[in-house]
């Protein structure tokens, strides 16, 4: 049996915490929750440079929790519409949740074929 | 040794409401049979990102046998899941039913897993039920929130100093 669609809400839950676990990147959310910024609009009021400011957008877009509009030649930033809306991105994390679950059942089977095994 | 590129994972949709996914594993059809089925095996599997536990597992290998998975962060969140066996079939088939509690149950999610022989090894062909926008949203919500609450606290004290 396989309990997938666990796995899915673990994976963001995990995503999420990591993402959040950074008190700048908690800040950029909370810029972001009051409207769509630029990479230099945010660079500013943090102190930080642009690349450093690039470095916490993408935790936070791997996490699915801000996305990137086009407008123009600006790629201005906000917080992401839900991602499992899409079928397409639901479908891309659960074939990663599920791969991460078998590549680990690979490793019980091993351990079941030897005489040291778990077998019963 | 495993064969990386033989052993690779399919995922496809079948029509709008199902989704197949395929898994060669070089371990015999029982093997693989009772890594699905056994609750002390699943306990070594089923776990999703590192750091889960699934401290709970319960899985009465019959038909209409109850099935109860609990999971733990080990950071006080965790969610469960309920179900049914419906059918088991050795070392072949196994079917049930499974819901999520996000506290409230997800509708049913009816998942058949065969295992066939494949030379020396098993592969496995699951099919279940996709999710429905509700479904999935509601998941979603579940992570979303859960993650956005262990940061509130903080929120307020970022907001006044950061910005």
């Amino acid at each position: 049996m396989i309990l997938l669609y666990n796995f899915l809400v673990m994976e963001m839950l995990d995503s999420s915490f990591a993402a959040l676990a950074d008190p700048t990147r908690r800040a950029i959310l909370a810029r972001l929750a009051l409207g769509e910024a630029t990479v230099l609009e945010l660079a500013k009021p943090f102190q930080m440079s642009q690349p450093a400011v690039s470095r916490h957008l993408k935790v936070l877009e791997t996490a699915g929790l801000i996305e990137q509009r086009v407008d123009g030649t600006r790629r201005p930033r906000r917080l992401a519409k839900p991602a499992l809306d899409n079928i397409d991105q639901f479908l891309n994390m659960l074939r990663q949740a599920l791969a991460a679950n078998y590549d680990r059942l690979d490793q019980v089977l091993a351990e079941m074929n030897t005489p040291q095994g778990d077998s019963k | 040794m495993n064969n990386m590129t033989q052993n690779k994972m399919t995922l496809k949709t079948e029509g709008e409401r199902f989704v197949v996914v395929t898994r060669r594993f070089a371990a015999s059809p029982e093997a693989v049979y009772r890594a699905h089925s056994e609750p002390e095996l699943l306990k070594k599997w089923m776990l999703g990102p590192p750091g889960w536990t699934m401290p709970v597992c319960i899985a009465d290998p019959r038909p209409g046998g109850k099935i109860r998975m609990e999971w733990s962060d080990g950071n006080g969140h965790g969610f469960y899941l309920t179900g049914e066996n419906l059918e088991m079939e050795p070392y072949k088939r196994l079917v049930h039913v499974e819901r999520m509690h996000l506290p409230d149950p997800t509708p049913d999610n009816h998942v058949e897993t065969l295992f066939e022989p494949d030379g020396s090894g098993t592969l496995m062909i699951m099919r279940m039920t996709l999710p429905n926008a509700e479904v999935r949203k509601s998941m979603l919500a579940t992570g979303m929130e859960t993650g956005m609450e262990a940061s509130y606290n903080n929120l307020d004290s970022l907001l006044a100093t950061n910005l």
